[in-house]
């Protein structure tokens, strides 16, 4: 985890470089020579996991060939290892087909998660922190009523949540997609773990300056937690830009689909442009890709963080 | 938010100690907004979320519960009231019955599945010599990968059921007849490719967690296991590693059921036919609770009575099921948990076996 920028390039195999911080308790085989028996062993290890490798990432490979070949490669018996011209003209099919509102899907769905992902976090990160600092009689009750709601996951609660989001005549809209994904009570929670173990003295500091409730959470709270903030958004907003079930029952019309609306849509259909398909496929897991390698350390740190509390 | 109480309570705040009690009796707006204005400033913090929470989650809920004791169909403001025979239909509904005796087989086989790959995963990583981030990331990146795309690859490419599929080419090549994975329900080949799409997608968030409680252990326990003579691999692992991944193992397994029991995604975009909503097929086999509960809920009926009660009976089902893992597990996860990271682990008997 320490490793920092050190996140491989996923698929690629010239990762030579990977710097593996010296000294770390793991290390403590070194020095000691090991037995024929461990060798054995550590070299087993070493095939499962290179094998193991592979076959994880055999379903990128597939999407990838299957992206950029014809549906004639796709279909043919006679299997092709990668497409014997590369069909970059799947992209602007895929985004000139009137049949398929890509465009307009990726912009929904970039909206979506952006806004639900600023929203979710700052109301979940303002209701931890008065949870966690703000002394108040029924601060526990309120507590309570929270994280009774995590007993109960959210798409279990998909129908009442959408009588209730369609008498507010949000079915089809981007309100109706966003707002009810705004109030997550893992987020609170876990925004309240944290500012529970916030270092006192620094709130101190600020009180001193002069800075009410609002002035040390935004200029002395929020700016020393960025890793934490960077964690949850992350993962907030994977689960976002992955959500299904909740927009397959309010995106209703396709003006509001989603990403994952729209290739489910066509994916379920009776006839099916394969080519195209896996492009769209392609280009909607391409931003979340590109997350998972830049900022793999957050998402890793967001992970632990609501799977050890969840 | 609220600029002028800004001002007055970091005045009051610089003023620290002075308990506010002390001065002449304040008026109810006063008492309300508390000392130093802490319950009003409790409320602006909260209050939004509180107010989300109410309307998309506590209000729901009591409509749902509402509508589940009348005949509503296309209406959320129904009239007749039908009293218990929702809930009693829906528990009598083979349908229903069968869907979650589909959980029920879908959390046997994914579970452990999960569970030791996961933690098998996570061991060979933590051990690895060369090259552990970038194993790391292979195992993890299916995660940034949606259930729908996932779906996608494993129907149309891996599992397809006709030749060009991967697995049939394969099948070929070896002189076997090709199979329709998704259509045949005898043998139920359509559950290798529902367990192995999210054993693909799921297992490198858990492996992640398990790497984490690895990284927690000690090594103080291994060294004085070996000083006891304790042999490397099975002895260690049985007395030290899992005895002390206990907390960490204890909440994946709550982790992999519950989300065993929301299973949607990937049964929904492998099996269901034509039309997203309503006027759609679903086949009637590997058919989960929240599948046959959309089917019943927005599918051509939108039958909100049964579908509520459908919803109910789900909700009470795995808030039960959560306090009852809770009890079973959580009470000595809940002390460890407590303790700061570093030291809460202290040396367990089983150190010296």
């Amino acid at each position: 985890m320490t490793a920092g920028g050190g996140a491989p390039t996923p698929g690629g195999t010239a990762v030579a470089p990977v710097p593996v911080p010296a000294g770390r308790p793991a290390r403590r085989r070194t020095g000691i020579p090991m037995t024929p028996a461990q060798r054995w062993g550590s070299a087993v290890r070493s095939l499962v996991l290179v094998l193991g490798a592979l076959l994880f990432l055999l379903p990128f490979y597939l999407l990838v060939r299957n992206a950029f070949s014809t549906n004639a490669d796709i279909t043919s018996p006679q299997w092709t290892f990668f497409p014997r011209t590369v069909q970059w003209a799947n992209v602007s099919e895929l985004f000139g087909d009137p049949a398929v509102p890509m465009a307009r899907s990726l912009v929904n769905s970039i909206v979506i998660s952006s806004v639900q992902t600023a929203g979710a976090v700052l109301v979940g990160a303002l209701a931890g922190y008065g949870l966690a600092r703000i002394p108040y009689r029924y601060a526990g009750v309120v507590l309570g009523a929270i994280v009774a709601t995590l007993l109960i996951p959210a798409a279990v609660t998909f129908v009442p949540t959408f009588v209730m989001v369609s008498t507010l005549g949000w079915v089809s809209t981007l309100r109706g997609l966003i707002v009810p994904g705004l109030f997550q009570a893992l987020v609170v929670f876990l925004f309240r773990q944290y500012f529970s173990n916030f270092p006192r003295e620094l709130e101190e500091a600020g009180r001193i300056d002069g800075l009410g409730y609002p002035g040390v959470f935004f200029r002395v709270v929020v700016p020393n937690s960025a890793s934490f903030f960077a964690a949850i958004s992350t993962i907030t907003f994977i689960g976002s830009w992955n959500a299904f079930l909740w927009p397959l029952v309010i995106a209703q019309d396709s003006t509001s689909w989603t990403v994952q609306i729209a290739l489910s849509t066509f994916l379920t259909a009776q006839t099916i442009n394969l080519h195209e398909l896996f492009m769209a496929a392609a280009v909607s897991i391409l931003p979340l890709l590109a997350l998972f390698v830049l900022l793999q350390r957050f998402i890793v740190q967001g992970v632990e963080s609501t799977g050890i509390n969840g | 938010m609220a600029a002028p109480g800004d001002t007055l309570s970091s005045a009051r705040h610089g003023s620290g100690a002075v308990p506010a009690a002390g001065r002449s009796r304040p008026g109810w707006g006063r008492r309300l907004a508390g000392q130093q204005n802490r319950n009003l400033w409790f409320w602006v913090f909260v209050g939004p979320f509180a107010l989300g929470l109410l309307v998309f989650v506590y209000i729901p809920i009591g409509w749902s519960v509402y509508l589940s004791f009348f005949d509503a169909r296309n209406t959320v403001t129904p009239t007749v009231f039908v009293g218990l025979s929702n809930y009693r239909e829906m528990l009598t509904d083979p349908a229903f019955l069968s869907s979650l005796g589909t959980f029920v087989l879908f959390a046997l086989f994914i579970v452990p599945l999960t569970f030791a790959g996961g933690l098998g995963l996570a061991l060979m990583v933590h051990r690895a010599r060369r090259f552990k981030a970038f194993f790391r990331s292979v195992y993890f990146l299916p995660t940034a990968c949606s259930y729908v795309v996932a779906a996608l690859i494993w129907k149309m490419s891996i599992f397809s059921g006709v030749r060009f599929g991967l697995l049939n080419t394969v099948l070929r090549a070896v002189g076997l007849p090709p199979v329709a994975w998704l259509s045949v329900t005898h043998p139920p080949w359509y559950w290798l490719v529902i367990v192995t799409l999210r054993l693909w997608l799921q297992v490198g968030f858990y492996m992640i967690l398990f790497l984490a409680g690895l990284q927690r252990i000690p090594t103080v326990l291994y060294e004085a296991a070996a000083v006891d003579g304790a042999r490397p691999g099975w002895q260690t692992f049985r007395f030290i590693t899992f005895p002390q991944l206990r907390a960490t193992s204890a909440a994946v397994l709550v982790l992999l059921l519950i989300n065993a029991f929301q299973a949607f995604d990937e049964f929904y975009n492998l099996l269901a036919v034509a039309g997203a909503s309503g006027g759609g097929g679903y086949p009637p086999y590997a058919r989960p609770p929240l599948v046959y509960l959309y089917y019943i809920a927005l599918g051509n009926q939108q039958d909100f009575g049964h579908g509520s009660a459908g919803a109910v009976i789900l909700a009470l089902v795995i808030a039960v099921f959560t306090v009852l893992q809770g009890r079973l597990l959580g009470g000595r996860r809940r002390s460890d948990e407590a303790a700061p990271a570093g030291r809460r682990r202290t040396h367990r008997r089983e150190a010296d076996a």
